[in-house]
Order: structure tokens, then C-alpha cells, then sequence
């Protein structure tokens, strides 16, 4: 049984009202950060922890903070990235939904860190039921003397706010997510400067993810150096799995990071095996964006080694036999699973969000698309297949912002590892129905 | 800050992008920039085409940046080493962005009205391929009027945006944006509102395909049968100064002067642009200087004794001896 730090009550009745939350020891990072530590010593703690955003990209959260700009008489802004949007991730939402408190709780511990007075919760417009749980927290939180003026009596003053996107893929990416919480399209804005430097209102900004602003709580209730020894080496502390796919026991999972792989898969304690008794064929380990991988590797690194549960060893090698932790959206494939059908849905989905700013992505993406669909419709050729290798080659690290790459990197992965059974389709000239998917999305394919 | 870019190495200011200095040292090593504009603030790094590779980020920290970065809106930092037209993965690259460009963009140059001075025909002749890897249904949409002297044709546009910035920097009024998302993007007046500006006129200037077009010459005349000459009048409006398309002795169009890099040098208010279509309106300077390259400059009288010595140049070099000194 591994340790849980952020999810440990979600079981507790009534734990989304403060009253609940506050008995089972909530607000306690707040009370110690703002009476018995300053500013720069939770900053320290985060450092010493060895925390790492939970929302893909895995950047050192400690440093991070310690890129933001400090100018006098100049706002800081904590902004709290809950527009979680990528398919096969959802551990979010569940945080939210179950305890928005840890949340809030998070917020307002970290914006003492980093001095801001303001801060922000942008979530995703498919989440407005979300928001109004937060919003209810937060009502209650500024009831009860968390949030406003003079908070404890500490002299820290601190205001915070839920803003409902649109319901844009592309705002999850920071800038893009600034530009829309300014009332702006969402596009992304060209780097530097980066938001440390000019972010919201052109301010200095830190965007973090829901669960690295929530994992802050425990790192300053139990201690920096406490929260880094969970974990193997630079993957430190506990991390939200959202598990989905063929498996038993689909959910948001608390684990421990360095949890080996195929534990995570086959235990009764987390996934609980592959659902039918069937065999997994293939796992997309963090989310739709990284590379989906087959099982002989994803159980076991190219060296023979087992995988496990943490940013290092699901990208040990590389993008040739590696993958990425990314955001934690776990999604396993049973044999029976099309990967051409599921890339072609990866696919629209890309070019359904990309924002249309930079030409690779725009135009790329849709052509993707409309080649893998010749895959579905039985047109595709063979050499359709290396087609679309040099169109996602021709797209990754040539984008203004990493969508690009999230909509190159699955089609590149894919290719690579079942370049057979697309060959094999290819040569089949068979229809694949896909007409289910034309239900869900009103989506001209 | 010293800056090398294609191994030829220039001293520039701070604040300096890559591609001004590239532009700087000279054609030779300027990237192609279809969405930049040096007059536009914000203007930049949405088209791609002028990515370059940092083999060296500078003095201080000379690690290499993993990727091609646009040059356009990339500053130059001390001791920086770019390497463009040398690294053939840039080129590579570059030819991507142009294939991406083009496999929506209509390839019908001959009824296109850009044609002879379309940015977007360079590029394609410069780093395209012959022959289209696209094969499915190009992207379409109707002809809109933008008030009555312009005409926007969304099935040309290549989103540079550089109108989107023009009409938000030089217009007071901001009624012309993008609507949609991804490769549904549309430039767009909102409801097609009319823009009632004075300065509106030089979106067609700053459009760098055909997606814009002024509808007081829209398929009167195809560029290379006009010649260009630079003229003046006093105009209260803009600078007065603007370049003057004759056919014959009629004034078919005018347009403001465009430097080396194909921008504008000054804009120009609607009522030079369309209102005074007259010869006597206007103070001839003599004719504009179009690049050699350019099909606009065939049977161009200004390079005829350019030509001429280019000739007898030649002729020397082959043994004839000059026309005119024949005994």
C-alpha cells in the first residue's frame, strides 16, 4: 500500500465543506507557512522536495519559483492551471470535485511563497460543474477569514479567483491560458518573455498545475526533506494516475513515483489487470501526446530492466523505445485494439484544437487527419505511411507552442512501433467503421 | 553584439532579431519571412519560413538551442552563431513549412490577381517542390467585400496576421480579426462590418498573397504590363508619398513605396490610394526601383543601362566587339 498525500481522504464524507476538511487537518500548511515560516522558507521546502510539475512538461517546481521576476511595486500572480485537457487525463478534475479544498489550501500557501496577492483558477469550460464546487469553497474559505485581508492576522492579504475557459484544448498551454484569462483569445504567445518575467496583465506569473499547487500542502506540513525521500531519485513524492482504458478497475490512483509499471497494471490494488482476461497490446503512459508504447516496452526498458513509475525511467530511451510520465493519463490498449483507429482519433482531436496560429501546426495536423481517415475509409496506401512520417517530422520543434509536437509525437510512435499493422491496413483495403466517433464530435472528417 | 550568421560575422545593437541582421549583412543570408513585417509591432513568428538554427546561443552560454527558433522574433545575443542557408536540416525544414503553406493555398497564379508580386510565389518557386504530396479537397470559402474598395478572398490567405496588425496598429478602430481556430482560422471583419478607416487600404499593401485586393484594380491589369514610378502630392492625411502603376499614360493604381524586403516604407492614407487616379495628381519622381528578379522589372527602362553594360559586359567576354563601335 503506497503512501498517499493528496487523495488520503477523498473517502470522508462531506469532505468538500470546510468543516470536514478543516477536522481532518486542512488549512494546517497555511497556519504554519504564514505564522512560523517566511516567504523564502517554503520556497526552500519546495526546493529541498524535489517536487516536479504534474502537469506533463515535469519542470522543477522549487525552481520554477525561483525564475520568478521580483520587481518593487510590481504584482505577482499565481495562476493555477486546471484546464486539464489532455484525452486520458482526468486527475484533476477529481481533486477538485473531491477536495477543492486542498486546493485552495495549496493556492493560498503558495502565493505566500511568491509573494502574490492575487491569484487565479482557470478551469476548462467542460468542468463548469467543477468551478462551482470550487467557487463554493472558496466562498466558504473567504467566510471563514482563509482568503481576504489580513489573513490570520499575519498582515498577508491574499484574493482569489475561479475563471471558466472556454473549453479550449490550446489553453492549457500557459501563455495561450494567460491570453484567455485576460479575456483575449487563446493563443499562445511567442516566447521569451516567459510568464516568470511578463505573464498575466504583464506581470511576473507562475502557472502551475492543480496537483503541484495541492502537493505543496504536505511538502510544507511534513517538511521538504520528508516528501523527497517517497520516490526514486529526481522523481520524488506521490503522483495522481488517471488510469482508463481496458482495464478492471479504471480511476484516479495515488501512487508512490518508482511504483514499477507492471505493478500498477496488474495489482488488485490499482488497475487490476486487463479487463476479459484479454492481453495488453499497447499503453499511452501520460496522457494522448506521448508516444504510445508496446508491451515488451513498457514493462521492460530496451536494457531488460523493469520500468517504473517516474520520469526517468519511462523516458529511458529516449523517444526510440522510451516515453514520457507527462500528465499521468494512463491509458492501456487490449489486443483488440486498432492502433491506426486510435491514432486517427488522437489525430482529429488535434486538429480539432490547434489554435491555427503557426503554419506546421495548423495545416498539418488536418492533413494528418485526412490521411489517416484514407487508413479508416480503405484508400490508404503504403506509402501513405511514410507520408506521415515526414509530415510529423516536418511539424515537431517547428511550432510556436508544444502542440505541435503533442500532435507529432503519437503519429511518430505509432509509426515506429506498429509500423505493420498500418502497412498491413493499408494493403487490406478494408473499412475500419469509425462512424460512432461522427456521433460524439460534430467534427467534418 | 557580434552575431554570425552563415559564417559572416556583423556587429549589431542590442534588441536586435536575427533575421534584422541576417537582413543587415544582406540578402545572401536573410531568411524568407512571409508573416513578419518591421513595421507592425507584434508582427512574426506565426509562418515559420524564416526558422533558423542557433548552433551557438552566445559568448557566455554557448550551448547550442535544441530547436529551430524563428528568426524574426528571436534577439541576437553576444557571440550568437546561426546558421541558416548553410544547414541543410533548416532547409529541410523550410521546405516543410512551404509545402504546409501551399497544400491549402489554391495554385491558380494565372487568374490570380498577386501574381508577379506574390511573396508566397517566391517562396514556393525558392524552397517548393514540383509536384504536390496533397491530394484531398483544398479549402474554400466565398469571396467578402471589406467595404467597397477592398476584396478579401480567404481561400488565398496563408494567416500571416499581418493585416490583423495593421488594422489594430494603424487604424484606430478594431473591427478586422481572426475568427475560427486551426486550419478553420478566418481573417474576418466580424459580420463583415465595413472598415471605415482611412489607413484601411494598407491591408492590401501588407497582404502578401492574394487574399487581399484592391478592387479599384482587381483584374484590370496584370502587374508585369505595369510600369511603377515613385510620386508625390501634398496630402494632409499620410506622407503623400507613394508609388504611382502606369499603363500608358493612365493611373491604374497606386500603392505605397515598398523597400528591398518588400515593405512598406510609409503608409499611405485612402485618398492617395484611391481617390486620385490622374496623372496630373501627381509629381513624378522617375521609376521605382523593383528588384531584378522580379518579373515586374521586364522591359523596365530604369535597368536598360544596367542591361546595357551587362551586355557589353558579356559581349566583351565572348570576343564580339560592342554595336556601336563597329567600324
Amino acid at each position: 500500500m503506497g503512501k498517499k498525500l493528496l487523495i488520503h481522504n477523498d473517502k470522508v464524507p462531506g469532505i468538500a465543506t470546510l468543516e470536514v476538511y478543516r477536522a481532518h487537518g486542512g488549512y494546517a500548511s497555511v497556519e504554519k507557512a504564514l505564522k512560523t515560516m517566511t516567504p523564502d522558507q517554503v520556497t526552500d521546502e519546495v526546493k529541498k522536495s524535489g517536487l516536479r510539475g504534474r502537469g506533463g512538461a515535469g519542470f522543477p517546481t522549487g525552481l520554477k519559483w525561483s525564475f520568478l521576476a521580483k520587481p518593487e511595486g510590481v504584482n505577482r500572480y499565481l495562476v493555477c492551471n486546471a484546464d486539464e485537457s489532455e484525452p486520458g487525463t482526468f486527475k484533476d478534475r477529481y481533486l477538485m470535485e473531491v477536495i477543492p479544498h486542498a486546493l485552495i489550501e495549496g493556492m493560498i500557501t503558495s502565493s505566500y511563497a511568491l509573494g502574490a496577492k492575487t491569484s487565479y483558477i482557470y478551469i476548462r469550460g467542460e468542468y463548469f460543474y467543477v468551478a462551482r464546487i470550487v467557487e463554493k469553497a472558496l466562498a466558504e474559505a473567504y467566510a471563514a477569514g482563509w482568503l481576504g485581508q489580513n489573513i490570520l492576522g499575519t498582515g498577508f492579504s491574499h484574493d482569489c479567483y475561479v475563471q471558466v475557459g472556454g473549453g479550449a484544448y490550446i489553453c492549457g498551454e500557459e501563455t495561450a491560458l494567460l491570453e484567455s484569462l485576460e479575456g483575449k483569445r487563446g493563443n499562445p504567445r511567442i516566447k521569451p518573455p516567459f510568464p516568470a518575467v511578463a505573464g498575466v496583465w504583464g506581470c511576473p506569473t507562475v502557472v502551475n498545475n492543480v496537483e503541484t499547487i495541492a502537493a505543496v500542502v504536505p511538502i510544507v506540513n511534513e517538511g521538504g526533506e520528508a516528501y523527497a525521500k517517497i520516490g526514486i531519485g529526481k522523481s520524488t513524492g506521490t503522483k495522481l494516475i488517471s488510469a482508463s482504458g481496458h482495464i478492471n478497475k479504471p480511476g484516479v490512483y495515488e501512487i508512490e513515483l518508482g511504483l514499477p509499471v507492471e505493478e500498477f497494471i496488474y495489482s488488485e490494488e490499482y488497475c487490476g489487470g486487463i479487463r476479459n482476461g484479454k492481453k495488453m497490446k499497447a499503453v499511452v503512459a501520460g496522457g494522448s501526446s506521448v508516444p504510445i508504447l508496446p508491451t515488451e516496452l513498457i514493462l521492460k526498458t530496451a536494457k531488460g530492466e523493469p520500468r517504473l513509475m517516474t520520469y526517468e525511467s519511462l523516458a529511458d530511451g529516449g523517444f526510440v523505445t522510451g516515453t514520457m510520465l507527462g500528465s499521468g493519463g494512463f491509458i492501456v490498449m487490449d489486443e483488440d485494439t486498432s492502433i491506426v483507429k486510435n491514432l486517427f482519433t488522437f489525430t482529429r482531436f488535434y486538429h480539432h484544437e490547434s489554435c491555427g496560429q503557426c503554419s506546421p501546426c495548423r495545416e498539418g495536423t488536418g492533413w494528418m487527419e485526412k490521411i489517416l481517415k484514407k487508413f479508416l475509409n480503405g484508400t490508404a496506401n503504403e506509402s501513405d505511411v511514410d507520408l506521415l512520417w515526414d509530415i510529423q517530422s516536418k511539424i515537431e520543434g517547428k511550432t510556436i507552442c508544444p502542440l505541435g509536437e503533442a500532435a507529432a509525437w503519437p503519429v511518430a510512435a505509432a509509426i515506429r512501433h506498429f509500423k505493420q499493422e498500418f502497412l498491413d491496413v493499408a494493403r487490406s483495403k478494408k473499412f475500419v467503421d469509425v462512424s460512432h466517433y461522427n456521433k460524439l464530435y460534430k467534427v467534418n472528417a | 553584439m557580434k552575431v554570425t550568421i552563415d559564417g559572416i560575422e556583423i556587429d549589431v545593437p542590442k534588441g536586435t532579431t536575427i533575421l534584422q541582421a541576417a537582413r543587415l549583412i544582406g540578402p545572401q543570408v536573410a531568411p524568407p519571412a512571409m508573416c513578419y513585417y518591421t513595421k507592425l509591432k507584434t508582427s512574426g513568428g506565426y509562418c515559420r519560413t524564416c526558422i533558423v538554427k542557433v548552433t551557438q546561443g552566445s559568448t557566455a552560454n554557448p550551448t547550442p538551442m535544441p530547436k529551430p527558433v524563428a528568426s524574426c522574433r528571436t534577439e541576437v545575443m553576444d557571440g550568437m552563431v546561426v546558421e541558416n542557408f548553410i544547414n541543410k536540416e533548416i532547409l529541410e525544414a523550410r521546405k516543410g513549412v512551404v509545402e504546409f503553406l501551399l497544400i491549402n493555398h489554391p495554385l491558380d497564379c494565372p487568374v490570380c490577381d498577386q501574381a508577379g508580386e506574390c511573396k508566397l510565389q517566391d517562396l514556393g518557386y525558392e524552397n517548393g517542390s514540383a509536384k504536390t504530396r496533397y491530394e484531398f479537397k483544398r479549402r474554400e470559402y466565398e469571396m467578402i467585400d471589406i467595404g467597397d474598395k477592398i476584396k478579401l478572398h480567404m481561400t488565398r490567405c496563408i494567416l500571416c496576421y499581418r493585416c490583423v496588425k495593421t488594422a489594430e496598429q494603424i487604424t484606430d478602430k478594431r473591427l478586422h480579426g481572426v475568427v475560427h481556430r486551426g486550419d478553420a482560422s478566418e481573417i474576418s471583419t466580424y459580420i463583415e462590418q465595413v472598415i471605415d478607416n482611412d489607413f484601411s487600404g494598407n491591408v492590401i499593401d501588407v497582404c502578401p498573397v492574394g487574399a487581399l485586393t484592391d478592387k479599384t484594380f482587381r483584374f484590370k491589369q496584370r502587374v508585369w504590363f505595369t510600369k511603377p514610378v515613385d510620386a508625390h502630392r501634398k496630402c494632409d492625411k499620410c506622407c503623400g508619398k507613394t508609388r504611382v502603376w502606369l499603363k500608358g499614360e493612365e493611373v491604374v493604381r497606386v500603392t505605397a513605396r515598398k523597400d528591398q524586403w518588400d515593405e512598406v516604407e510609409e503608409f499611405i492614407c485612402n485618398s492617395c490610394r484611391y481617390d486620385h487616379k490622374k496623372t496630373s495628381d501627381w509629381v513624378i519622381e522617375g521609376p521605382s526601383p523593383i528588384h531584378r528578379n522580379s518579373v515586374i522589372s521586364q522591359n523596365h527602362y530604369q535597368n536598360l543601362n544596367e542591361l546595357k553594360v551587362q551586355v557589353m559586359k558579356q559581349q566583351k567576354a565572348l570576343g564580339f566587339m560592342p554595336i556601336d563601335k563597329k567600324p
